[in-house]
């Protein structure tokens, strides 16, 4: 007798809520990439002279640049955010026969996040 | 009045038709019901031509599983009264065929998990002879793989897998966890056989890492996690072999 086999819409990443938030962190991964870019680009003029860096900082303080940075920071946050809280699943660390808690290696990775954090902004704003 | 619940459950009967209809019944509602009782009360008193599989009731056979609202559940762990008064669409697992209403073809899934090999294989010349006795095992040893080893084969990992809906090809989550079951136990040494099929195009590299395998399994197997530690594994594997290509790759 024949089977049936349902067709998969193109739209299955639409049909369920996880999966629309698993696309949105492989989205972030386009802004996190662009923002490196931003940061070569930075070099870059950095070396065709301290004016040219100048205009580009300059450039960078339009409202339009503040906005797509804050969008920027949005999707490089819950890139961060949904990646630590995954750690778990792939560190598995066990001592005896217990486990270490899921709990304690994604902390361990919040922790370095915000150590890295306040070290960057000390070095920003604070020299 | 007696309080009653819909279910619209998915009809296929290839003898009749080419394509699935839906079907909605209306029974009596009961607090303690599952979605499977339920469905039972269908094909004792309204209808019995409706197919399905079911066996122990408890959560511990793997045969119920069906998509409930679209998501994969054991039907005999999902009450009626967590949808109550909604109408509840009962389907057959997504991602397979559909052999009859709520039942699948499991050909592939049961052909991928002969496929890895799961059984304790050791090295030529090294398997004990039986006068010596069973291999020993430490309870630190045995923590090592046990969760993978408590899968019941329900499939609703695959299920709830958009990656194996969009490629069949896939390996999938319950037979990499089970792969993995071997490989992490201390009495096994058949890693390397395995890995032909883990670490191969259809193997740990088409998961994307959603997740949802691990949500939906009811046994808390996490094939997820398996599958991410079996890539870790493959990694450095493949390191190894750049950097010591004469050897070192034994485990
Ligand atoms: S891993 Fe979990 S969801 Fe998948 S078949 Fe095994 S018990 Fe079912
Ligand atoms: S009937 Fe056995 S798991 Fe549901």
């Amino acid at each position: 007798m024949k089977s049936y086999r349902r067709p998969v819409p193109n739209t299955l990443w639409l049909s369920r809520r996880p999966y629309i938030l698993f696309i949105i962190r492989e989205l972030t991964a386009v802004f996190v990439g662009a923002y490196c870019v931003l940061l070569l680009f930075f070099i870059y003029k950095l070396g065709k002279g301290l004016e040219a860096y100048q205009g580009m900082l300059d450039a960078l303080k339009s409202p339009l640049s503040i906005i797509l940075h804050l969008i920027a920071l949005a999707f490089a946050i819950y890139h961060s955010v949904t990646w630590f809280n995954l750690t778990p699943k792939i560190m598995v660390l066990q001592i005896g026969e217990e486990r270490v808690p899921a709990f304690l290696i994604a902390g361990a990775n919040f922790a370095a996040w915000l150590g890295l954090s306040v070290i960057l902004a000390w070095v920003i704003i604070g020299v | 009045m007696e309080e009653t619940i819909e279910l619209e459950i998915f009809r296929y009967r290839p003898d009749q038709e080419d394509r699935p209809t839906f079907q909605t019944y209306e029974i009596p509602f009961r607090k303690d019901w599952v979605v499977l009782d339920a469905i039972n009360y269908i094909k004792d008193q309204i209808d019995g031509t409706l197919s399905y599989r079911w066996s122990c009731r408890m959560g511990v056979c793997g045969s119920c599983g069906m998509m409930v609202n679209g998501v994969p559940k054991l039907t005999c762990a999902t009450f009626l009264k967590d949808y109550y008064p909604d109408k509840i669409r009962v389907e057959p697992l997504a991602g397979f065929p559909v052999e009859r209403d709520l039942v699948i073809v499991m050909d592939d899934f049961i052909h991928k998990l002969k496929e890895i090999k799961p059984w304790i294989i050791r090295r030529e010349g090294e398997e004990k002879p039986i006068e010596e006795g069973e291999y020993l095992q430490s309870p630190a040893e045995l923590a090592e793989y046990k969760q993978y080893s408590m899968c019941i084969n329900c499939m609703l990992c695959y299920a709830a897998c958009p990656v194996y809906a969009l490629d069949n090809t896939f390996v999938g989550p319950a037979a990499i966890a089970l792969a993995q079951r071997y490989n992490m136990d201390s009495r096994d040494q058949g890693r390397e056989q395995r890995e032909e099929i883990i670490a191969s195009n259809e193997g740990i590299w088409e998961c994307t890492f959603v997740g949802e395998c691990s949500v939906a399994c009811p046994k808390s197997v996490d094939p997820a996690g398996a599958i991410q530690r079996a890539k870790v594994g493959s990694t450095i594997d493949w390191y190894k072999d750049l950097l010591m290509p004469w050897g070192g790759k034994k485990r």
